[in-house]
C-alpha cells in the first residue's frame, strides 16, 4: 500500500512562506476553482489556504529559538474527517492514502473540520465547501511533465529542500529513510490518527575543529612557506585538497 | 467552538418537540392502561401539530448551517460511519411519524391491531407511537453522538452528552405538555407538571456532572504535542494569516471572558429553578400563564445552555491559532 506524504524538516525550514505562496499560486489555478481571498488589500485580509507556516519562539529570551513550523494537511492514515462526514464528500484514496474532498459532494457542513485536531480544513467562504491539502495530486500523476516536476507544488518551490516528498511506506524512499534515521515524528500522537506527514526535529549543529585544522600539521614552523622539497612517495593532504 | 445559531435553534427545537411527542405518548399509555383518564382526539391532534413545528423549524434552523443546502439530501448517505447522516435519516422519519401519529388521532382510526380490551378502542395510534417513540429516542442518541464521538473534544467526549441532550429536550417537552394541557386536558396538568420536574431535576443533577467534569478536564494535547517540542515554554509568534482565517472564526467563541463566565450561571437558573418555581405556582394556582412562562423561559435557558456547550468545547487546533501575526 503506498501512503504519500510530506516530511517537513524543522532545522532547514527558514520560514520564508515560499511553500504558501506557491501552494496558492498552483491551486488556485486548478479546475478545481480559486480559493477565495477577501480583502485582500483591506483591512482584515483573509482567505483560503492549504498550507500556512507558523512560528514558535521556543525558550525564554534570550536562550531561545524561533521555530518555523508549516502545517498543511497531514493525510492521516486514520483519519478522523473521513467517516464523520454525511456525504462521503470527505474521503481517502485507496491507491495513494491522499485524503480529498469531493467539491461536488460538500455540503459545507464543516463537521469534518471539527473532527480535525489539526485544524488542516478551511471552509471556502466563496465556494462553501471544505478545502483541503490535495498533496497537488492534480500535478504529481500529470503525465506531461517531466518527472522531476511532478511533485506537490510546495517541496519544488522550497529554497531550503526543508520538504521532501514520497511514499512513506515503501522503507527504502527518501521519506521513509529521513523520518528513520532523523528522528522524524508525527503531531499529537495521542489521539492515534496516524498522520502520514512527518517533521524532523531540530538539530544541534556543532562542528568540532581540532587543533591541527587551524594549525596545518604539516607547517611545524607556522607560517606558510613553500613547500619543502623531498623524497615525497605518497601525496600529501595538501595534494588533494585546494586549501 | 464557535457556536452557530442554526445548530443552536436546531438542537432546542428538535428537543422540545421531541419531548412534547413523549409526553403526549406517555399520557396516552397510561390512559390505555387505566391510570389516566382518556383525552379527546383534538389533545392529541393539537399536540402532535406543535411536536410536528417544533421539529420542523428545527429542521429549517439546520439549513442555515450548510454551504450548501440544496445538497442537504446527499447527507443520508454515510450513517454506517457518520452520527451526522443517521441524525439527517432519522429526523425526517420522527417528524413524519409525529404527523402519522396526529393526523390518526384527527380522522380518529380505531384500528384493533392486537385486539387488546381496554377502556380506550383500538390500538393502531399506540402501535404508531410506540415506533415514533422508538425514533424519537435514537434521534436524541444521533443528536448526542454527533458531539460525543469526537474524542479530542474532550468537554463533549463523555456519554454525559447523550444523556443531557435526551433529559434537557424532554424537560422542555413536558414543561411545554404541561402548560398545553391546562386547555385541552386538565386533568394531566399534575400529571405533566410532576414528570416535568422530575426531568428538569434529573437534568439539573447530570448537566451539572457534566459541568463539574468539564472543569476538572485535563487536555491531553498541548503546545508539545501539537508541534512536537518538548519544551516548557513554548509561545506562538505568528500564525501565518494576519486578519484571521477560517480557523480563527470557527473554533473560537469570540465572547468575552465575562460573557462566557456568566451565561453559565444564566443558563443554570433559567433552565432549572425558575421553570421548577414557576411549574409549581402555575399547577398549585391553575395558572396557564405561569406554565407558560416555564417552557419560554426554560426554552431562552436552553439556548444558552446550548451556546455555553459549543463555547466551552475546546478544540485542540485552537493550539496552533493563539497569536495573530
Amino acid at each position: 500500500m503506498t501512503q504519500l506524504a510530506l516530511v517537513i524538516d524543522l532545522n532547514v525550514c527558514v520560514g520564508c512562506h515560499a511553500c504558501v505562496t506557491s501552494c496558492k499560486e498552483w491551486n488556485t489555478s486548478g479546475e478545481a476553482g480559486f480559493m477565495v481571498d477577501q480583502n485582500p488589500y483591506g483591512e482584515d485580509p483573509t482567505g483560503t489556504f492549504f498550507n500556512r507556516v507558523q512560528t514558535y519562539e521556543v525558550g525564554d529570551y534570550p536562550h531561545s529559538e524561533t521555530l518555523h513550523f508549516p502545517k498543511s494537511c497531514l493525510h492521516c492514515e486514520d483519519p478522523p474527517c473521513v467517516p464523520v462526514c454525511p456525504t462521503g464528500a470527505s474521503y481517502k484514496r485507496e491507491e495513494d492514502g491522499i485524503v480529498l474532498v469531493d467539491y461536488d459532494k460538500c455540503i459545507g457542513c464543516k463537521y469534518c473540520s471539527w473532527a480535525c485536531p489539526y485544524g488542516a480544513r478551511e471552509l471556502d467562504e466563496k465556494q462553501k465547501v471544505m478545502k483541503k491539502c490535495t498533496l497537488c495530486v492534480d500535478r504529481i500523476y500529470d503525465m506531461s511533465l517531466p518527472e522531476s516536476e511532478r511533485k506537490p507544488a510546495c517541496v519544488r518551490a522550497c529554497p531550503t529542500s526543508a520538504r521532501l516528498f514520497g511514499d512513506v511506506h515503501d522503507p527504502e524512499s527518501e521519506v521513509s529513510i529521513a523520518i528513520r534515521e532523523e528522528g522524524g515524528y508525527q503531531l499529537q500522537p495521542e489521539w492515534g490518527t496516524q498522520p502520514a506527514n512527518h517533521y524532523l526535529p531540530r538539530r544541534k549543529m556543532r562542528i568540532t575543529i581540532h587543533e591541527d585544522e587551524l594549525e596545518r600539521s604539516d607547517n611545524p614552523l607556522k607560517k606558510e612557506t613553500d613547500r619543502p622539497e623531498g623524497p615525497v612517495q605518497a601525496p600529501t593532504l595538501d595534494d588533494v585538497t585546494s586549501w | 467552538m464557535h457556536p452557530a445559531f442554526s445548530v443552536v435553534f436546531l438542537t432546542t427545537l428538535i428537543g422540545a418537540g421531541q419531548g412534547l411527542f413523549l409526553a403526549l405518548y406517555t399520557g396516552e399509555s397510561y390512559s390505555v392502561l387505566n391510570l389516566l383518564p382518556p383525552q379527546n382526539s383534538l389533545f392529541y391532534t393539537i399536540g402532535s401539530l406543535v411536536a410536528f413545528v417544533l421539529l420542523v423549524t428545527g429542521l429549517l434552523a439546520s439549513f442555515f448551517h450548510l454551504g450548501h443546502p440544496e445538497r442537504a439530501w446527499r447527507a443520508a448517505a454515510r450513517w454506517r460511519t457518520s452520527w451526522l447522516s443517521r441524525e439527517v435519516i432519522v429526523l425526517p422519519i420522527v417528524i413524519g411519524g409525529v404527523f402519522v401519529y396526529g393526523v390518526l388521532h384527527h380522522l380518529g382510526w380505531e384500528l384493533s391491531l392486537f385486539g387488546i380490551q381496554t377502556n380506550v378502542r383500538g390500538d393502531l395510534t399506540l402501535v404508531v407511537g410506540a415506533f415514533v417513540a422508538l425514533a424519537t429516542f435514537a434521534l436524541f442518541l444521533c443528536t448526542g453522538m454527533i458531539y460525543a464521538c469526537i474524542k479530542f473534544i474532550q468537554e463533549w467526549h463523555s456519554s454525559l452528552t447523550v444523556i443531557n441532550y435526551l433529559l434537557l429536550g424532554t424537560a422542555s417537552g413536558f414543561v411545554l405538555a404541561t402548560a398545553f394541557s391546562t386547555y385541552g386536558a386538565p386533568d394531566l396538568v399534575n400529571f405533566y407538571g410532576v414528570w416535568a420536574m422530575i426531568i428538569t431535576v434529573s437534568a439539573l443533577a447530570t448537566r451539572a456532572a457534566s459541568l463539574i467534569r468539564n472543569a476538572h478536564l485535563k487536555q491531553r494535547s498541548s503546545m508539545r504535542t501539537a508541534i512536537g517540542v518538548r519544551h516548557s515554554h513554548i509561545s506562538q509568534r505568528s500564525m501565518g494569516a494576519m486578519g484571521g482565517s477560517f480557523n480563527t472564526r470557527e473554533f473560537f467563541h469570540g465572547a468575552p471572558m465575562w460573557l462566557f463566565r456568566s451565561i453559565k450561571w444564566v443558563f443554570l437558573v433559567l433552565v432549572f429553578p425558575v421553570p421548577l418555581l414557576l411549574l409549581y405556582s402555575g399547577m398549585s394556582s391553575h395558572s396557564p400563564v405561569l406554565l407558560y412562562s416555564a417552557f419560554v423561559i426554560q426554552y431562552i435557558g436552553l439556548l444558552a445552555e446550548r451556546w455555553f456547550f459549543f463555547a466551552q468545547a475546546n478544540h485542540p487546533q485552537n493550539l496552533y491559532y493563539q497569536t495573530i501575526g
